[in-house]
């Protein structure tokens, strides 16, 4: 069975892209024999990279304090606080996008105030909204670390004349550095692959999901041939995964190396940062950059979405007239597609992540495949969504929900393995062999154990898994050509609306709102069944 | 000087009280032992003390100064965790040199603080080495001298030696005491081990549920324990139940189960009382038949144990009770398991408590 699991890695997720990859190699030279092309490709690559940086550097920076305050505040509003930090994961990217989109540079947002648009489309406005769906994620890992962490090594800095704030840099956190890389990374990698959303904010400017995109637009209404459009794609996916792998194999190995420069201390100056006036403005800082740039412009699409409830946008939404046909078959396909990759996933994953978690073909093999199994959390998912597609298309027979469905496997594999290897890892080995000894045999042990055990992990792994598989549209928009999902549609809207060329399309900006806000109320909705799932967490 | 003083301290953790009203003065330079059973609240006590956690009621004075609102770093204290709690990113000399660089002392100076404490426990090998590199034994020293390095004048050590395996605690538990007095410290140390509380503090506090029982030097509390409780949680005692027959001037006489008559002194009962007898278990003569005056019990020998030393005996009474008598091994006569014998006491040196209302069972239990 392990085997299996292994064979199905192999065949299904890791080798796919990669051959795909290869068979068109040799479109490659498309690209050297056309220098605006290459210089084209190469500057939207190094843009993904420069806005990956920064943005990721910046949550870590801004998720830090509101990682503290809510697992050291008093307050019993910091549990709020805590389920509101969670909405630009759980809302989907392109609803995200375009909530932003109003926020920052629609007539009815901020840009109101000041006259004209306060921010104009293009890599500020990437950067405002990579910060805020990356946010959530660094929170989150923060938060997890900091409650897992033995307070007794502060407490120790403290009685031994540290103020708070020296503590907590020289102790708590160079303790808790493989959580800060662990979010920074996520945050990076997160930013790297988000492809919707990114498209509907771009304008002109390209990052390398943009420009893989613009490419497949720009081969679809005919402005470049398909040589060159397949070497540019090639020649982009490649140089995003292997920068990529490259940077997450340094950060991993320099990462264990690095000291955080704590041997300095600065005793009068850093105990003025220690007490409550520098605590209390720190704590406002952190609140007011939560509100302003990650929750009010994740949520500004609530109001147009609200006032569509009062006109016939809604009549229209709910009969199914008009465009309101294909957003309601796209919304059964996206849940469709999620429910199915969820499924298949726990089947394939189960026994990969138990596999990792017990060492099952020894120590190396293990950790082989635990770096394996997560490199699809660190590729761009467009670019590994292009690769699938070149491979599968050899296989004329393959339906396009399929491919979709392998897309999707690949991209939300690694979330749901990893999630259950740690929680069984979490389980002693000992439990197990009581259980043997007791005369249980191995499946046995599995039912009635392990399975009882991880169960609040198996539901909020399945439950990532299913949001994630949701909201993705990097992958998504690389292999489709007739399917539409949720999101895509909405990226479509958007960028119908955005150009004035296209007229009559029975598309405002109220039908967009309202699309977003149906979008986004199931969201919600899951999230709610999130927090009620894993709240008994703690009982084990 | 670092005398510690707490007065009406409470602290409640939701609605379980963990410290019920407590005044305790810790005297300068004195080593000082909190000791109880587990949950009694004696480490939420220190906790307080060096303000890790902020007590809901009362005052905590270090040296005089009132510290309640003093955050702990600048308490002038040293604490050592029962896990240590070593920096496992630093190593064993950045621990120790942890506390004088957060509290810019001058670095050579610290330096040479560092080096001083580490002679003083004795450790200056494997200076380079991290926390998860030390063994037990060290990784306790490594923490108690980061605690001194720091300069306190007042050392709080919770349950230090919890973790070390028996040898080594043994060990360890009088350089704890030598280093205190070498550097003239104040020193309170938790524990719930009475056998180390008794051979190293100059007093201690006993504690049961939130509240200090007895305060007083180990001698003291062995001899004169004032409650049931403190007898049975230091040292050993037997418990006889009875009731008075007679009490005039603190002299009393005490009817056992059975109908046995003994002697003792005491001021907490009257005639009529239910009382328990509290008698040591080296304190019995053990005799074969025969009647020597005095308090006088009959029973047989139920059970036999040889510690070396030692050797104890379990008699069963006439009375149907059972009580413990220990007994030098080489210096006095050994009696077999179903031998008939007299077991006598001399009055002033047992115990009479009144009968606790909650049962004996429940008023001792830890």
């Amino acid at each position: 069975m392990y085997l299996a699991a292994v064979i199905v890695f192999l065949a299904l997720i890791l080798l796919p892209p990669i051959i795909g990859i290869f068979t068109k190699w040799n479109t490659l030279h498309q690209v050297f024999d056309q220098p605006p092309l290459m210089d084209r490709a190469l500057i939207a690559v190094a843009n993904s990279f420069v806005i990956a940086l920064l943005v990721s550097a910046l949550d870590v920076l801004a998720g830090v304090p509101m990682a503290w305050l809510i697992t050291r505040g008093k307050s019993k509003w910091l549990n709020v606080l805590d389920t509101f930090a969670d909405i630009p994961f759980i809302v989907p990217t392109a609803a995200l996008g375009y909530s932003l989109l109003l926020f920052w540079n629609g007539p009815e947002g901020l840009s109101a105030l000041f006259g004209g648009s306060l921010i104009s489309t293009g890599w500020l406005l990437i950067m405002l909204l990579h910060f805020a769906f990356s946010y959530p994620i660094v929170v989150r890992v923060l938060v997890g670390a900091l409650l897992d962490y033995k307070r007794e090594y502060e407490q120790a800095s403290r009685t031994l004349g540290a103020p708070p704030f020296i503590a907590a840099r020289t102790v708590t956190f160079p303790i808790l550095k493989p959580a800060l890389i662990a979010a920074f990374i996520l945050s990076f990698a997160r930013s790297l692959s988000e492809t919707g959303a990114t498209f509907i904010v771009a304008g002109a400017f390209e990052n390398g999901p943009v420009f893989l995109q613009n490419m497949k637009n720009e081969f679809s209404s005919g402005l470049v041939s398909q040589v060159a459009y397949e070497g540019a794609t090639v020649f982009a996916s490649l140089i995003l995964i292997v920068t990529s792998l490259t940077i997450f194999a340094l950060i991993r190995i320099l990462g264990s190396r690095l000291r955080l420069p704590f041997n300095r201390v600065w005793p009068s100056i850093e105990r003025k940062l220690s007490y409550s006036k520098a605590a209390m403005s720190r704590n406002s800082v952190t609140i007011i950059v939560f509100v302003a740039i990650v929750l009010l412009p994740s949520l500004f699409v609530a109001l147009p979405a609200f006032q569509a409830l009062f006109t016939n946008t809604f009549t229209n939404a709910i009969s199914g007239s008009g465009v309101w046909g294909d957003y309601w078959q796209s919304l059964l396909l996206s849940y469709l597609l999620g429910a199915i990759v969820t499924l298949i996933g726990f089947i394939v994953g189960l026994p990969m992540a138990i596999l990792i978690a017990r060492k099952k073909f020894g120590k190396m093999p293990s950790t082989v495949l635990d770096i394996l199994v997560n490199i699809p959390l660190i590729v761009p998912s467009i670019a590994l969504g292009v690769s699938l597609k070149f491979f599968w298309q050899s296989f004329a027979f393959m339906p396009e929900f399929l491919l979709l469905v392998f897309a999707h496997l690949a991209i939300t594999y690694p979330y749901f393995v990893r999630s259950m290897s740690a929680a069984f890892e979490r389980i002693s080995l000992d439990v197990e062999e009581a259980a043997r000894t007791l005369g249980a045999k191995p499946f046995g042990v599995f039912r009635t154990i392990m399975l009882p055990l991880t169960k609040y992990s198996i539901l909020s792994g399945a439950i990532m898994v299913f949001t994630r598989s949701v909201s993705e549209t990097g992958a998504t928009l690389a292999v489709v050509t007739n399917l539409q999902t949720a999101p895509v549609v909405i990226v479509n809207w958007v960028k119908i609306l955005q150009n004035p060329t296209l007229v009559n399309t029975g598309i405002t900006s109220s039908v967009v709102g309202l699309g977003c806000g149906i979008l986004i109320v199931l969201s919600f909705i899951i999230l709610l069944l999130l927090r009620f799932v894993t709240r008994g967490k703690g009982r084990y | 000087m670092p005398e510690v003083r707490v007065v009406n301290l409470t602290k409640k953790f939701g609605n379980i009280v963990a410290l019920d009203d407590v005044n305790l003065t810790v005297r300068d330079k004195e080593y000082f032992a909190l000791l109880g059973p587990s949950g009694c609240g004696k480490t939420t006590l220190l906790r307080l003390i060096a303000g890790l956690i902020e007590p809901d009621k009362g005052e905590i004075y270090i040296g005089g100064r009132r510290v309640d609102d003093v955050p702990p770093e600048d308490r002038e204290i040293g604490f050592v965790f029962q896990t240590f709690a070593l920096f496992p990113h630093m190593t064993a000399w950045e621990n120790v040199n942890y506390g004088p660089r957060v509290k810019n002392f001058d670095l050579k100076a610290a330096g040479t603080i560092g080096h001083e404490v580490l002679e003083l426990v004795k450790l200056h090998e494997r200076l380079n080495a991290y926390p998860n590199e030390l063994s037990g034994g060290m990784m306790q020293r490594i923490a108690v001298a980061r605690a001194l390095a720091a300069g306190a004048k007042t050392l709080l050590l919770d349950e230090p030696l919890g973790q070390l395996d028996a040898k080594v605690r043994n060990e360890i538990r009088y350089e704890m005491r030598r280093m205190a007095k070498d550097l003239n410290l104040t020193a309170i140390h938790v524990t719930h081990d009475q056998a180390e509380a008794m051979s190293i503090s100059d007093r201690i506090a006993v504690m049961k549920k939130g509240k200090i029982v007895q305060v007083g030097t180990p001698q003291e509390l062995y001899m004169n324990p004032n409650s049931l409780f403190v007898a049975h949680f230091i040292g050993e005692s037997n418990f006889l139940e009875g009731s008075v027959a007679d009490a005039t001037n603190g002299k009393l006489v005490i009817e056992l189960r059975g109908g046995v008559k003994v002697h003792a002194f005491g001021n907490g009962v009257e005639k009529g009382d239910r009382a328990i007898v509290v008698v040591r278990p080296e304190i019995f003569v053990v005799e074969r038949e025969g009647n020597q005056g005095g308090n006088v019990l009959r029973g047989v020998v139920g059970k036999i144990t040889f510690e070396g030393t030692f050797v104890r005996y379990v008699i069963k009474l006439e009375s149907e009770d059972s009580v413990v008598v220990i007994k030098p091994s080489l210096t006095e006569k050994w009696f077999d398991v179903g031998a008939s014998i007299t077991l006598s006491f001399e009055p002033e040196k047992a115990h009479v408590f009144p009968y606790p209302e909650a049962g004996l069972m429940d008023e001792i239990s830890v």
